[in-house]
């Protein structure tokens, strides 16, 4: 891959950052509420996106800029297993579908912006409301050092090396993000999907015509998997379980964060949320394609440094300056949704359920905005920072744990929502088990997500975070049972 | 708009536990024959789960209550 700077591309890039950048500031006049100095108006855009501005949003924001670059990235190393993404991202709509329209429900009724605000509403625990906002901000945190990651390997490709672009567009993004809350990545998503969706689509439609087609494709990418003597284009018999309970395991995680969250509690309705569900799996379907682009990577022969170079490489290599840069715009564009979405959801935890709990729980609607606001900036330059100065494969195996940790407080938040049975203490012991019994098999593993297990002479593995919520969800209720048999009169 | 009965509902919404059954059980997919316009099975088996899962949820919406 060149990383010397083509004019052309170059141009086409700063002319769609400039584009987004305007829309950014403009972002706090659309939609103009009365005040933006309010968290609900501020970090929720006013709960009033309709079905099209949620589907851009949370589709801006859940399939990042680093999915764009990652993914075909891991399928290019390790074949079919890279694919995972696939049905994850398939199976998580029917459940998004039946819960999170009651979330939503609670949330709006209540006045609720975070989960960390649900958990605390229904069990009255200050305890494991503070589990659940912690580990919302700790599992974030990371995946935006990832945003980075995605838009510093665009950025590459256009010849921009070093820390001084990457920092720029960073804090532009910040400054906007303080100014018009959650409005600002709203209206760029448009912009950054509609692009994503162009691209994506040039690149399925023609790259395999320039590689002999797609049964060359599979092809060239299972001789090279053979050469290199390891990854294929199906899964090995041990791959099953892992594969299939990566796939579980993700799709729970997924509307655990802050920032897929923050996008539904800003929907206008029940409805909305539904609707989306239906209408979300076309990026799905426009993220297994964009996977292929790992193979189309062997078709055409690239030789890479890094296997995160192997969309822009394929993008420089067969495409034309203009369109490349086209692309490469788009997937660092794609990088500046999810991450100001991302900050503005671990602003609001922290503003709601660590600032207004324990600092000044008399603070006021405006207070709470300026908290949030100031938050968020913090939170981008901490990441910024992160990626600036320590390894990025610190980013990566923190994002890993992340999956762990976020999954790890679905039972407090989803369970209340269907039964009163369970108390605040169970919840958090059952917390407290799956957050540090998941860390702990992790790191004994090498940082690596997967765990052996041996049952009845045949061993198998297993993704770590499913583990986990099995064991915080066994112990959540063993303690359940025995705090009630052991206070009978309270109950 | 006439509200399908509360079984039918009942119904649709079991339809949705059919992507999980499908995806999940990797060994249903996990082959190279019948191949379709050069996609191996495995591929083509599960891009195809995306149009049908949106199907399955779009009928399973039509058959909830809106208490919006």
């Amino acid at each position: 891959m060149t990383t010397e700077i083509n004019p052309v591309a170059l141009s086409v890039f700063i002319f769609f950052f400039v584009l987004v950048t305007v829309m950014g500031f403009v972002a706090a006049r659309w939609r103009r509420p009365e005040t933006l100095a309010h968290i609900d108006e501020w970090g929720l855009g006013g709960r009033s996106f309709g079905t099209w501005i949620t589907w851009f949003l949370v589709g801006g924001d859940f399939y990042t800029a680093y999915t764009v670059i990652a993914v075909p990235a891991l399928v290019y190393v390790v074949g079919a297993y890279g694919f995972f993404a696939l049905p994850y991202t398939i199976i998580v709509y029917p459940f998004v579908f039946l819960v999170m329209p009651v979330l939503w429900r609670r949330a709006r009724d209540r006045g609720y912006v975070t989960a960390g605000d649900v958990v605390h509403g229904q069990y009255g625990s200050r305890g494991l409301e503070l589990a659940v906002a912690a580990t919302g901000v700790i599992a974030t945190m990371p995946y935006i050092a990832l945003q980075l990651v995605g838009m510093t390997a665009a950025l590459k490709a256009l010849g921009l090396t070093g820390e001084i672009p990457l920092s720029i567009a960073f804090i532009i993004l910040a400054v906007y993000t303080y100014s018009a809350g959650l409005r600002a990545p709203a209206l760029i998503a448009f912009v950054k999907d509609i692009m994503i969706y162009i691209v994506v689509i040039a690149a399925v439609a023609l790259i395999p015509s320039k590689l002999g087609g797609y049964a060359n494709v599979f092809a060239s990418a299972e001789a090279a998997f053979a050469a290199k003597g390891s990854g294929n284009i199906l899964l090995g018999g041990n791959q099953y379980v892992a594969y299939a309970s990566l796939a579980l395991g993700s799709a729970l995680a997924a509307f655990m964060y802050p920032h897929t969250l923050t996008g539904i509690f800003a929907s206008s309705g029940a409805r909305t949320i539904r609707k989306n569900a239906v209408l979300l799996p076309a990026y799905t379907l426009l993220l297994g394609l964009l996977a292929l682009l790992g193979y189309m990577g062997h078709a055409a022969g690239l030789k890479l440094d890094s296997p995160n170079d192997v969309v822009p490489a394929l993008f420089q290599t067969l495409f034309p300056s203009w369109f490349a840069g086209f692309a490469f715009a788009a997937i660092a564009i794609g990088a500046l949704v999810p991450a100001a979405v991302m900050s503005i959801g671990a602003a609001n935890l922290f503003t709601r359920n660590f600032w207004k709990a324990y600092v000044n729980p008399a603070v006021t609607d405006a207070g709470e905005a300026q908290v949030a606001k100031v938050t968020s900036l913090v939170v981008k330059v901490g990441a910024l920072l992160v990626i600036l100065f320590l390894p990025t494969q610190f980013a990566l195996d923190l994002q890993l744990l992340g999956g762990i940790w976020i999954l790890q407080t679905l039972p407090a938040l989803v369970f209340g929502l269907y039964t009163r049975w369970f108390q605040a203490p169970a919840l958090l012991v059952g917390w407290f088990v799956g957050f540090f019994g998941g860390t702990y098999l992790v790191w004994d593993a090498g940082w690596k997500p997967l765990h052996l297990v041996s049952l009845g002479g045949t061993s198998f593995t297993v993704y770590t975070g499913l583990l986990a919520l099995a064991a915080n969800i066994a112990i959540a209720c063993l303690v359940n049972v025995a705090l009630r048999t052991g206070r009978p009169a309270t109950a | 708009m006439s509200r399908p009965s509360k079984t039918g509902s009942r119904a649709a919404l079991w339809l949705l536990v059919l992507p999980y059954i499908g995806l999940l059980w990797v060994p249903f997919y996990n082959m190279r024959e019948p191949a379709l316009f050069g996609f191996p099975f495995f591929y083509w088996y599960q891009l195809g789960f995306v149009p049908l899962t949106s199907i399955l949820i779009y009928i399973a919406y039509r058959s909830v209550r809106d208490d919006d």
